[in-house]
């Protein structure tokens, strides 16, 4: 299980240099209509505007937020599920962001998602020997008569029993279709993983299992992952680098123990600041919170300047007026807002 | 949507030490409760002889996976159970009355009043084709002789105090107007309406964001405090427990497992149950470190292990002489010197077995 | 709303204006001669030229449609049988078999049907809603499966078979026949009566089957639970907050079903002798009557294109959440 990085695959282009995967000032608004009597207008829900991210090989970057925030659309955009409105999705510097779907298939082998919910994503009628083989026929890996080895292989590098092909997904339990789910993502021996909320529907234990089952696959195959989970100790266990959202951007993004150490936008200190930690139990001093006032306004119609404005604390007039840009605050860590500093006391406790 | 308010300075909260354990009479009693649907395929033995009790002015949290019957118990102890459907024996004492003896009139009585309940989600929770104050005031006058210009006054007040900002005006808008965190708001309201003395909050938090789950959970120990209520929080996030909880009762396929207060529980569990769990949930500090799931998965409610039900999955059952594990089902005793908590494990040392074992892979 | 309302009876009116052309296209292009029907067995070539030029036929078929379409906005003269008459807006034309107006006939016949179709839809709406609630709360025992059951029973045979039943039959109830309901309500009621209980216990059963379902799935809504653990009673719960959200997807099914029924109310007329729309037409066809068909596939059209606007309207009442724009 070399395969992954095999180099130069039919139909995929690289251009010398470039990162892996990049997003340029990625924009997804979807059309709505407008409500009410009068106001007939279409209008528009800003759900990505104006995202960067960078992805290297191997490398693992989690994406966090609340819901609402984009990432999900994100998601979507880089597996091209969604064609962008605006900015380009390059894949090793070939722009992918509007290619038609002859041109994109290659490019679909390379990219795979893993679905938060392992009950619905998942064909009830076909077994799951026909699942894995379908990924594996679509994308031409292997000859009819290999096919039935590659599935048990595949099957039996997710944890799951090989002489299992012929069951159907019902038989099995939420972690074990999850597993199915990742082994039709490998079957494509893609070079990246996009998970969207891959163990959030599933129990403490279950979602362990699985998150180790995950973290083996990227050792064992240089797998690139973009993990997207709203739950901030899964994400800080899985990824070197983390992107917090809110509203449609990015706020703020950094290798992960500066980002869960210092963070520097009140937004990323609040969020933080908000998770209930077992640790306290544990003789760690229980932390001070940031309790944000209301809600995250809509996407049809975000604030002026900072969009973070309306509920944080700092908000100057400034904040109303300009945008805050995407800026490098500290090594490697890009934040975006006027008013950028590490939290006085540090967010998440250490343990004394 | 959302009422703009001026954002605050910032809006720190820091938690009052707990009040050790006082040796009050309890509100809620369990006895000995189970819960069996028979169904075409068998018998599903969803709670298997769960006892526990909760004071006035306590939380009490449970704790378990999906199937762990958590929800079941909570569920019987408000009699929500369609008794046609489902099989209840053993006592439920709230207040003294005994719910599971209760005639079809008396719990409905019953139900609202004395005991309340919160639900996990509150958008499919909430009734979409009526108001908010509707849903309020229908709670209130099911167990108050007022009229509706009364009722109304109080949905109005109750919704103030669970934090909406414009409740004259919130009160005739309906669930869809709501985000998800006013909705949760608007269900504590609900249930707070008729002043329970028993609250059971049944994963109120999990379908909410995180920010919005913190002030969520502020305002569930706010009201507690003004209220006085018994509070049953049924959770799998740990964190959440550790947090809101005065005693945690950590459930695995229908029984209690552990149970005591929750520093000690989750500072030191004595179940090699508690244990996985804890080896399963990332941590937010320190130095990453793997996890160690508890292998296997839950067992069916259809056919449940002999003896202990969790030694399929567990690593130590080596550790019992005779085969025990399997064939003997533990009782939930006090296994330490410490008389204030119990566990249901055949281990000898079970605090020895942590310290060595467990906690130094604990991150 | 009133916008919307507004863009919605617009878009009818184009609606019925495609059915007319779509209709008068299909009479035009089918291969059969319509003087030639009409004229009959003992026809001369005079003849057909004669009923030709009466009914317009010799026009082009533009002008035909025009024609008609003026007539139904400013009203027509016809000339037959060397009298002209004239037919009043909005005109849909003459009957030539039966010498009159096409909308006089119409307006003779549509109080009749509506009659049938409204008065049935109480008893179905009434016994079938009734029924599956019922049958919802007690899924499983042997009074649901009993339900369901008898449903599917009454479903299953055909039903002019059950018409005739009930007129052959029924010999208890009133004698059947059509009396106008501003004459004597009374009247109207009791020569109804017959054709009511047969068109709805034999729809309640559908209707029955529809609610059953839709309540099911209610009552295991999350919102039931929540009401269930307000300690309101079960009646409440069933009947306030389980029905009220039950009721909407069987609106909509009726809504559809009403329309349909308006245009295919012809086994009740026949067998209960009420002259109906279903009548009308079925001699029109018959005979040929261009007109009175096209008179026909009009009202048909209106009726379907309104019971669509008014569920849609309805839907807004019954679901907070729908908002029309």
């Amino acid at each position: 299980m070399t395969a992954a990085t095999t180099p130069a695959r039919s139909g995929v282009k690289s251009v010398e240099g470039a990162p892996l995967l990049e997003l340029d000032n990625v924009k997804m608004h979807f059309k709505t209509k407008g409500e009410g009597f009068l106001s007939r207008g279409t209008k528009w829900v800003q759900a990505v505007d104006g995202v960067d991210l960078t992805l290297k090989p191997g490398e693992t970057l989690g994406l966090v937020g609340e819901s609402g925030c984009g990432k999900s659309t994100t998601a979507r955009l880089i597996t091209r599920l969604l064609e962008p409105t605006g900015g380009e999705i390059r894949y090793q510097g070939v722009d992918i962001a509007h290619m038609n779907e002859r041109r994109l298939r290659p490019y679909r082998r390379e990219i795979q998602l893993i679905f938060q919910d392992p009950y619905s994503s998942l064909n009830p009628r076909h077994t799951v020997g026909t699942i894995v083989g379908t990924a594996l026929r679509t994308h031409d890996m292997v000859d009819k008569k290999g096919e039935l080895a590659r599935v048990q292989e595949l099957l039996e590098l997710v944890g799951l029993n090989p002489e299992h092909y012929n069951r159907y997904p019902h038989e099995f339990s939420g972690g074990q279709r999850q597993r199915i789910g990742i082994a039709r993502a490998l079957a494509a021996r893609p070079k990246i993983i996009v998970a969207d909320e891959p163990v959030s529907a599933l129990d403490v234990s279950i979602q362990a299992q699985v998150m180790n089952l995950l973290e083996n696959l990227r050792k064992e195959l240089g797998i690139a992952f973009v993990f997207i989970a709203h739950d901030l100790g899964v994400v800080r266990h899985f990824c070197d680098r983390v992107a917090v959202m809110y509203l449609g951007r990015v706020v703020e993004e950094g290798p992960r123990d500066s980002l869960y150490n210092a963070p520097q936008h009140p937004y990323t200190q609040a969020l933080l600041s908000a998770v209930p930690d077992i640790a306290v139990v544990r003789g760690v001093p229980p932390k001070n919170r940031i309790r944000l006032v209301g809600d995250v306004p809509s996407p049809v119609d975000p604030p002026s300047g900072c969009r973070f404005r309306t509920r944080c604390w700092k908000a100057q007039d400034i904040c109303a007026t300009n945008d805050p840009a995407l800026e490098e605050k500290a090594p490697a860590q890009r934040v975006a807002c006027h008013f950028a500093e590490p939290p006085v006391e540090s967010i998440v406790a250490e343990v004394v | 949507m959302s009422d703009q308010t001026s954002p605050a300075a910032p809006h720190t909260v820091t938690r009052v030490a707990r009040t050790p354990a006082a040796n009050e009479e309890p509100y809620l009693e369990v006895n000995d409760l189970h819960v069996q649907f028979p169904t075409a395929d068998g018998v599903v033995k969803a709670v298997q002889g769960l006892s526990y009790s909760v004071p006035l002015r306590r939380t009490l949290a449970i704790v378990g996976e999906s199937g762990s019957g958590k929800s079941v118990s909570s569920m019987a102890v408000l009699g929500l159970h369609d008794r046609r459907v489902a099989r209840i024996t053993g006592s439920i004492k709230v207040g003294g009355q005994d719910v599971v003896s209760m005639s079809d009139k008396e719990l409905e009585k019953y139900r609202g009043g004395d005991a309340s309940m919160i639900f996990q989600d509150p958008q499919s929770s909430l009734h979409p084709y009526f108001t908010v104050g509707d849903q309020i005031m229908e709670s209130y006058r099911a167990h108050h002789n007022v009229s509706k210009r009364k009722a109304k006054e109080r949905a109005v007040d109750m919704l103030g105090r669970v934090g909406i900002p414009n409740p004259r005006r919130r009160v005739d808008q309906y669930p869809h107007e709501f985000s998800g965190g006013m909705r949760q708001r608007a269900m504590i309201a609900m249930a707070l309406v008729n002043d329970p003395k028993l609250l059971i909050a049944d994963e109120p938090t999990t379908a909410l964001d995180v920010t919005v789950q913190a002030q969520i959970l502020d305002l569930i120990a706010d009201l507690q405090r003004d209220f006085g209520s018994a509070v049953v929080f049924i959770t799998h996030d740990l964190g959440v427990v550790a947090e809101i909880a005065d005693d945690i009762l950590v459930m695995y396929a229908g029984t209690a497992v552990e149970h005591g207060p929750v520093n000690k529980i989750l500072g030191e569990p004595l179940h090699p149950y508690s244990w996985g769990l804890l080896e399963s949930i990332p941590a937010l500090t320190g130095e990453p470190a793997p996890l160690h799931p508890i292998p296997g998965s839950p067992p069916s409610l259809l056919a449940v292990p002999s003896g202990c039900p969790f030694h399929p999955r567990c690593e130590f059952k080596d550790r019992v002489p005779d085969d025990l594990c399997r064939t003997l089902r533990p009782e939930l005793i006090s296994r330490t010197a410490d008389l204030g908590r119990t566990s249901r494990c055949h281990l000898k040392d079970p605090d020895r077995v942590f310290e060595t074992d467990v906690l130094p892979r604990l991150p | 709303m009133l916008l919307y309302i507004l863009k919605r009876v617009l878009s009818a009116i184009s609606v019925v204006i495609v059915t007319l052309v779509a209709s008068f296209a299909l009479f035009f292009l089918a291969p059969t001669d319509p003087a030639g029907v009409i004229c009959g067995p003992r026809c001369t070539p005079e003849r057909v030229a004669d009923i030709k030029a009466s009914l317009d036929l010799d026009e082009p078929p533009l002008q035909q449609i025009g024609a008609y379409m003026k007539g139904i906005v400013v009203g027509r003269d016809f000339e037959a049988g060397g009298t002209t008459q004239h037919c009043a807006a909005p005109c849909l034309g003459y009957s030539y078999t039966l010498g009159q107006p096409v909308t006089k006939l119409l307006a003779a016949a549509l109080p009749v049907t509506v009659s049938i179709v409204i008065g049935g839809a109480v008893v179905y709406l009434i016994v079938g809603v009734l029924a599956g609630t019922i049958a919802a709360q007690v899924r499983g025992t042997t009074l649901d499966k009993a339900v369901v059951g008898t449903t599917l029973f009454v479903q299953s045979i055909p039903y002019f078979v059950v018409a005739l039943l009930v007129a052959l039959y029924a010999t208890f109830l009133p004698q059947s026949g059509y009396h106008p309901f501003f004459d004597n309500p009374l009247t109207w009621a009791s020569g109804l009566l017959a054709a009511w209980l047969c068109v709805g216990l034999t729809n309640a059963a559908a209707y029955t089957r529809y609610s059953r379902a839709s309540m099911i799935e209610t009552l295991g809504q999350d919102f039931v639970r929540t009401a269930t653990s307000k300690g309101i009673s079960r009646r409440r719960v069933v009947y306030r907050h389980g029905l009220r959200a039950g009721l909407t997807p069987v609106v909509t099914i009726f809504g559809i079903d009403l329309a349909f029924q308006l245009t295919g109310a012809i086994f009740t007329e026949s067998i209960f002798g009420l002259p109906g729309l279903g009548q009308l037409t079925l001699r029109a066809f018959g005979q040929y009557d261009l007109p009175v068909l096209l008179g026909g596939v009009l009202v048909g059209s209106v009726v379907l294109v309104v019971m669509n606007l008014v569920v849609d309207i309805a839907y807004t009442f019954l679901d907070p959440r729908v908002r029309l724009g």
